[in-house]
């Protein structure tokens, strides 16, 4: 008996082993995915190592060297007060990093809370979420959380809050579309019938099994959310200055973008490569776990 | 009394990730006019390739290495793709489905689908082809009155093969090929389709290419059969040949494993599964499950000879026959 | 079910929804930090003046009273006054409003008669160098923030090759044509004003086309991605069987569906546009609805906000609304 448990166990180790091979397999096969993996583990490397990289504070005030053009002491130049391009653009990575983290963990909770309580409840309590979800849809992303960033005062923090409010509602209709399936299982029925609470069965079983296609979809969202999260930086809503986040230097430069074209320039640049990357891996996700593809 | 179509060394591919499919390894079959031939065989043993190969419906990452298709007389696979279409495809060829309700466009009424094979074969204006419409649903049974206007979800499985019918008779063909068009219906409703063929093939002298799994339905409805295994064409003969006479180990293990009711029979299969085509065994392909493989069997394909009068098979245990 | 219930059905919904959308319209703008009679008055007001403005701004009632003021108001399309320029919010909107409208027609017409053939051309020559081209150029398209597109052509073809104005709709020293519209295109061309309409069209093109990039490549993605997705069907296996030819089959038969998905992407886009709006307007100095509302945000113009929210919300939702109801009509399958 002992012995054939532990064969069947081994083999179904073995059953996921050889899944993750053939996903690498996939991954590797997938050239524009492998260039979004390659950007994105890039973006993640300066982020945590900003102080070893970056070659000057980012934040100190320097009038004697301000608005000096690319050079191989000043690699993107300087800005009005002589803060080198080059440590702010490094230093504002981990900005970035640490609102995708935050907005998506927070949106991806309340997303799925939303979504799995109406999908399996269903009735007047998932109209009324839906309902609810629906208004948040009714903006559009950016305008909404401009609104919520006004409302709550500017700063990085309170973006982040705001984008995340925006940002769940799609993470909750992918939720209850799962639940609604998952509600229907046979043997979800058969637990009910052993006894199991609502709760329990919420939490142990609906909610395992949705989180596939949600941290799917979560991570093809990183990109936008960067997106917005610039945006609300170079209106003046999100961080505020000094912080280096990105959109808010590439406002810096608006006045001086006929002459000092650099202060604008580069941290756009990284905006959209980073972007790019996780555009690039989130497509290359989707056609991986795309079954047709999968043989 | 030259063959309407003659199918010579067939060979197709297909190329995947995981490398080559040899999907089809030299297929040869042939129809005579008014004649009806059914291709059995198990799942992935090259039925629908050889039939679409026919039609020339293979593209990427399919294709076509070798071989000759001959429809009355003209090689198929050397007519330019134009051609193809305005000559044989929809006018002296047509094809039917498994799952009908799929195979029809789901943003189209029924009637447009029809009017548009009309159109095409007697090469007349959509407008006069949809008049020609009513008459061709009642002919597979259907109200025209209501049909016309319905779109393929709104039709059962059943009512949506017989507008497949209704197209693909429509045209007068000179060849029906029936890609398994009863397996996804029930099993009453199959009999219904089936009865429904017979009778307007009957009318209209199309000869037929009939691809299914299933023995019993190839015998009732066909007057030869091949037998298809892992790419290639193992036996030819007329139904009740096969039946009483199977030659190749193979279909005498098919035909065994049929069970009998009422028979005290212990029910068999044939031991071992179906070769990996991407690197299937060489020789025969059937060699390593059969009970009679020798030497030769693992080192040579044997080809199709007539080993009784009509009855073809390709097997080493007869190559020196007859 | 028959297209016209479906029609109803819909329009019942974003009613509902759109209270809602009032509701948190009003909560927000409610708790902005922010205290509008000073900014009226300014600081130092003595205290019965105070009183008297808080009593005709209503903020004296109730909070739920002032929701039904609101709420009254908005039926009636009254939004309140703006604190900055001091006249009906309702009237800066009608002002404001047709230069954004403009503009994100325009730069939806670039997206779909740019980005439907795009995607299409692209699906069609799968895996060819063609193909790839396209694909590097929509996902450049949906991945390059809106602003930093702007400034970089900004500067490009005005600052450096001075080929187009850099900001604003018109010259200062061209004639407008009468106002029939409020699209300066249109209405110049219903004028016979020439001038103008080239005048303005230069004002439009680059604003329109920073605006309209990132719409045309998600709108080039999605045809192409429904495009492969239809081709696989089997519905095309049987349309080709029946020989009616290649290009039939594609842009009779597999057009027709990969469309479907895409009417709503353009819907949806229709919606990015708004936003990128928000963004464009602030570059090139253009003067709409979106700028308004930055602005107003800025300067915590709590009527403005509330107006202008309201009415991007209303917008959104009809042409959502009309997307949905265009989605039904065309796939007879969603009509539920």
């Amino acid at each position: 008996m002992q012995t054939e448990r532990s064969n069947v166990a081994i083999s179904r180790r073995q059953l996921l082993i050889e899944d993750w091979k053939h996903t690498l397999y996939l991954w590797r096969q997938n050239r524009l995915a492998m260039i979004g993996t390659i950007l994105v583990a890039f973006f993640i490397v300066i982020a945590i190592f900003a102080p070893a990289i970056a070659p000057y504070d980012p934040i100190e005030i320097n009038i004697s060297r301000s608005l000096l053009p690319p050079s191989s002491d000043h690699i993107f130049g300087t800005d009005q007060f002589g803060r080198d391009i080059f440590s702010r653009v490094v230093y504002g990575a981990r900005i970035e990093v640490g609102i995708i983290l935050l907005v998506t963990v927070i949106s991806g909770t309340i997303g799925v809370a939303v979504g799995i309580t109406a999908g399996y409840f269903g009735g007047i309590i998932d109209d009324v979420l839906m309902r609810i979800t629906d208004v948040f849809l009714s903006f559009p992303n950016l305008i909404l959380a401009m609104a919520l960033s006004a409302m709550l005062g500017r700063g990085v923090f309170n973006a982040i809050i705001a984008i995340s409010l925006v940002g769940w509602t799609v993470i909750a209709r992918l939720a209850r579309a799962e639940a609604m399936k998952i509600k229907s299982l046979p043997y979800i029925e058969a637990i009910r019938a052993l006894g199991a609470s609502n709760t329990r069965i919420l939490l142990l079983h609906v909610l395992p099994m949705c989180m596939s296609p949600v941290l799917v979809q979560l991570s093809l969202r990183m990109g936008s959310i960067i997106l917005t999260a610039a945006g609300l930086g170079f209106l003046g809503l999100g961080a505020q200055p000094p912080t280096p986040e990105w959109g808010a230097i590439v406002s810096d430069g608006r006045s001086y973008l006929v002459q000092q074209w650099w202060i604008s320039t580069f941290p756009g640049l990284f905006i959209a490569l980073v972007v790019l990357g996780f555009n690039l891996l989130g497509d290359g996700i989707r056609d991986i776990m795309d079954p047709r593809i999968r043989r | 009394m030259a063959r309407l179509l003659e199918v010579n060394n067939l060979r197709v591919i297909f190329r995947t990730y995981r490398g080559i499919i040899k999907a089809l390894n030299g297929v040869r079959l042939w129809l005579n006019e008014e004649e009806r031939l059914g291709i059995v065989g198990e799942t992935g043993c090259g039925k629908s390739v050889s039939a679409l190969s026919i039609m020339r419906l293979i593209d990427a990452p399919g294709e076509i290495i070798e071989g000759q298709v001959l429809f009355e007389g003209t090689d198929l696979l050397k007519i330019t793709e134009e051609e193809m279409d305005k000559t044989v495809r929809g006018k002296k060829m047509s094809m039917i489905f498994q799952e009908p309700i799929s195979a029809l466009n789901p943003v189209f009424k029924v009637g447009f689908q029809i009017a548009e094979s009309i159109a095409h074969s007697s090469e007349i204006s959509m407008g006069d082809a949809y008049e020609l419409a009513p008459e061709i649903l009642e002919m597979v049974g259907l109200d025209w009155r209501r049909s016309m206007d319905l779109y393929p979800h709104e039709l059962s499985g059943g009512m949506a093969q017989r507008v497949m019918i209704a197209m693909a008779l429509a045209v007068k063909p000179k060849l029906l090929i029936a890609d398994e068009p009863t397996s996804a219906l029930d099993v009453t409703i199959q009999a219904q389709i089936l009865q429904l063929l017979d009778e307007l093939v009957r009318i209209g002298r199309n000869a037929v290419i009939l691809i299914t799994h299933d023995l019993g339905i190839a015998s009732e409805f066909c007057d030869r059969i091949t037998v298809m295994y892992a790419g290639n064409a193992i036996e030819i003969s007329s139904s009740e040949e096969i039946f009483e006479e199977p030659l190749h180990p193979y279909t005498k293990g098919l035909i065994d494993s049929i069970p009998i009711i009422g028979a005290s029979k212990v029910l068999s299969g044939i031991p071992g599964s179906v070769p990996d085509l991407i690197a299937p065994p060489p020789g025969c392909r059937f060699h390593p499950r059969c009970d009679f493989c020798f030497d030769k069997c693992r080192v040579e394909l044997p080809d199709l000879k007539e080993v009784k009068p009509s009855h073809f098979v390709a097997c080493h245990l007869y190559s020196d026959s007859f | 079910m028959r297209l016209e219930t479906f029609v109803i059905k819909r329009l019942f919904l974003m009613l509902i929804v759109l209270f809602g959308v009032s509701v948190v319209v009003f909560v927000v703008a409610r708790a902005i930090p922010a205290d509008p009679v000073g900014a009226i008055l300014g600081g130092n007001a003595p205290i019965e003046l105070v009183d008297e403005m808080r009593r005709r701004l209503g903020l004296d009632k109730p909070l739920y009273a002032q929701f039904v003021d609101f709420m009254s108001g908005v039926v009636r399309g009254d939004f309140g006054i703006s604190i900055k320029s001091n006249r009906p919010v309702i009237k800066d909107i009608a002002e404001f409003f047709p230069a954004t409208l403009e503009l994100a027609i325009v730069a939806a017409l670039i997206s779909v008669v740019l980005g439907v053939p795009l995607g299409i051309f692209s699906a069609v020559h799968r895996n060819k160098l063609i193909d790839h081209f396209c694909r590097v150029f929509s996902i450049l398209g949906v991945s390059m923030p809106v602003f930093w597109t702007g400034l970089l052509l900004l500067i490009l073809f005005y600052y450096r090759l001075g080929w187009l104005p850099g900001s604003g709709r018109v010259g200062i020293f061209t004639y407008l044509p009468p106002k029939v519209t409020g699209l300066l295109l249109l209405d110049s061309l219903l004028a016979g004003n020439f001038e103008a309409f080239k005048d303005a069209l230069s004002h439009i093109i680059l604003p329109a086309v920073v605006l309209g990039y990132s719409s045309t490549a998600s709108i080039a993605r999605i045809m192409r991605s429904s495009m492969l997705d239809v081709l696989r069907q089997d519905f095309i296996r049987t349309a080709r069987a029946k020989g009616i030819g290649r290009k039939l089959v594609i842009y009779r038969h597999a057009l027709r569906n990969a469309l479907i998905p895409v009417v709503t992407v353009i819907g949806l886009t229709f919606g990015g546009l708004l936003e990128g709006a928000v963004l464009t307007e602030t570059i090139f100095g253009w003067p709409g609805l979106g700028r308004y509302i930055v602005n107003s945000l800025l300067l915590l113009d709590y009527p403005a906000i509330m107006g202008g929210t309201l009415f991007v919300a209303i917008v959104y939702s009809l042409v959502n609304l009309v997307v949905d109801i265009i989605y039904a009509a065309l796939d007879p399958r969603m009509r539920v």
